[in-house]
């Protein structure tokens, strides 16, 4: 059919001479630039034996913090779960017993605290939505794992550890 | 009955004599009616207490078209015929209420995350509707212990902003008060006469009056956040009340029970204790269905109007049993 827009070139293939029919120098050519590249600064690293730096806004795992006396922050008020846009927040709090202030900063405390890695879009909103400065998404990334319910992370796995 | 008109922020209305400035407002609805933390329309003589409510009159009646001298507290005060009220239009009035917002706020500790009223809390919309973002107080605040009142109602007297309607509650609905306000001014504090308990049938409603979380639940004591519970209208046969009550839910269970609240959180009827902290399962209720609850309210956050749960959260026997193998290698410990 005639071409509409008149732009069309047709590409005539010239048949192959004979350097070109045997293949050889094209071969010997492409592994060159191979071998050339074993002499190159790598730009991969080997994670996670070596990690990269992150940025300073970077958002990785959650961490739950302690206030300068070691007590937990979180007053389990809920704001972190509300603000979730993906549903990945919840707890059960609990009420502070006697013999229990250096544990817990408010008289209301987390019981349990659980965050679903897999549900989490680390997008910060649950940072933003505290209001008692307790929850921080500094860590690491979220390390594999095989099973769904092992990226449940429980307080045990989000608390800080204790100052000494 | 004898009709005045009056005008309120220039919408003219007409309502019986002797009506209040509030309540003319409240007949209007919408944006003109003025917040009250003491009033409440269910006690005889509430009010006059908290000055949130305070509007400018700026032509007293047809007869002495003169304005009232100074800001008036609109639950206290008679509508006139021809009187000509301000109260959102007024720059002194929103001004003043601003004040009176940071004048609440002097005493009343900042520990929303940890009270159980937040969410629906009246002082918390107040705040956050009127009030200033930081406090300029830098006294100390005057705390108390905390006092329980029997066993299902705790006293958390620091959260006070004495509105005294839990007072009138005492008075009014119940036989004896045991249930009043000692001290003056600064150093007034609810008080139980000797801590005696409350065993009246419904004292129970000072928690629903409770403008804070001065008066909580101590069935409801941390149990839950109120946003993340789905309030749902029920009623049932009770010999003391009318037994029209809200549930609020949590999954299956039932963790609190509430008096239905208008749009002005006031209770539409006072339920009994048997309502309210005896009679927490579902199978001793009919339900009527979700409650309405309005969307600037963050209880709606978690609200949902279908009563029975979506499609999608119910068991599916065909499904569970098609993925069973990969079910139990997901779960396997």
């Amino acid at each position: 059919m005639e071409s509409l827009s008149n732009r069309k070139k047709v590409l005539e293939q010239a048949p192959m001479n004979f350097w070109e029919r045997i293949y050889l120098p094209a071969i010997f050519k492409g592994m060159a630039i191979t071998f050339m590249h074993m002499f190159k600064k790598k730009e991969t690293i080997f994670y996670p034996e070596v990690e990269r730096e992150f940025s300073e806004n970077w958002r990785g795992m959650h961490s739950l913090k302690r206030d300068e006396n070691g007590r937990e922050r979180c007053t389990a008020c809920g704001l972190c779960a509300l603000s979730c846009p993906a549903e990945a927040i919840t707890m059960i709090s609990a009420e502070r017993k006697k013999g229990e202030e250096d544990l817990y900063r408010e008289e209301k405390y987390a019981a349990v605290y659980e965050i679903n890695m897999l549900r989490c879009i680390f997008c910060g909103l649950c940072e933003e939505a505290c209001p008692k400065e307790a929850i921080y998404l500094d860590g690491p990334i979220v390390p594999a794992d095989y099973l769904r319910k092992d990226f449940i992370y429980g307080k045990d796995k989000l608390v800080e550890a204790p100052l000494n | 009955m004898e009709k005045v008109k009056v005008t309120i922020d220039g919408i003219t209305i007409e309502v019986d004599a002797g009506t209040s400035i509030l309540n003319a407002a409240r007949q209007i609805g919408g944006d003109v009616v003025p917040p009250a933390m003491c009033y409440y329309s269910k006690l005889k003589d509430s009010g006059g207490k908290c000055r949130t409510c305070l509007v400018k009159v700026s032509k007293g009646s047809e007869k002495d078209p003169r304005p009232m001298p100074k800001l008036l507290a609109s639950c206290r005060t008679a509508v006139m015929d021809g009187m000509e009220v301000q109260n959102i239009t007024s720059l002194e009035v929103v001004e003043a209420r601003k004040g009176v917002v940071e004048m609440l706020l002097i005493n009343h500790p900042l520990d929303c995350p940890v009270c159980d009223q937040a969410g629906e809390c009246h002082l918390q919309d107040l705040a956050y509707e009127h009030g200033v973002e930081k406090t300029r107080y830098e006294f100390e605040r005057r705390t108390f212990d905390r006092i329980d009142i029997g066993d299902k109602i705790q006293l958390h007297m620091t959260r006070c902003i004495l509105c005294y309607r839990c007072v009138f509650v005492a008075d009014q609905l119940t036989n004896q008060r045991v249930h009043g306000i000692l001290g003056r001014g600064d150093a007034s504090e609810i008080s139980t006469y000797i801590e005696k308990a409350i065993d009246n049938d419904f004292s129970g409603n000072v928690i629903d009056v409770c403008p804070v979380g001065a008066l909580t639940d101590r069935t409801f004591r941390f149990k839950n956040r109120v946003w993340f519970t789905k309030p749902v209208d029920a009623h049932r046969d009770c010999p003391t009340c009318s037994g029209k009550v809200t549930l609020w839910y949590k999954g299956e269970e039932v963790i609190r029970v509430t008096a239905p609240k208008d749009q002005f959180g006031e209770v539409e009827d006072f339920i009994c204790n048997t309502c309210r902290f005896e009679t927490k399962n579902t199978s001793d209720w009919v339900i009527e269905g979700p409650r309405q609850i309005a969307n600037t309210s963050v209880i709606s956050s978690n609200h949902y109007e279908i009563a029975q749960p979506p499609p999608v959260i119910k068991t599916n026997l065909v499904l569970q049993e098609a993925n069973k193998e990969q079910f139990e290698k997901a779960t396997r410990s």
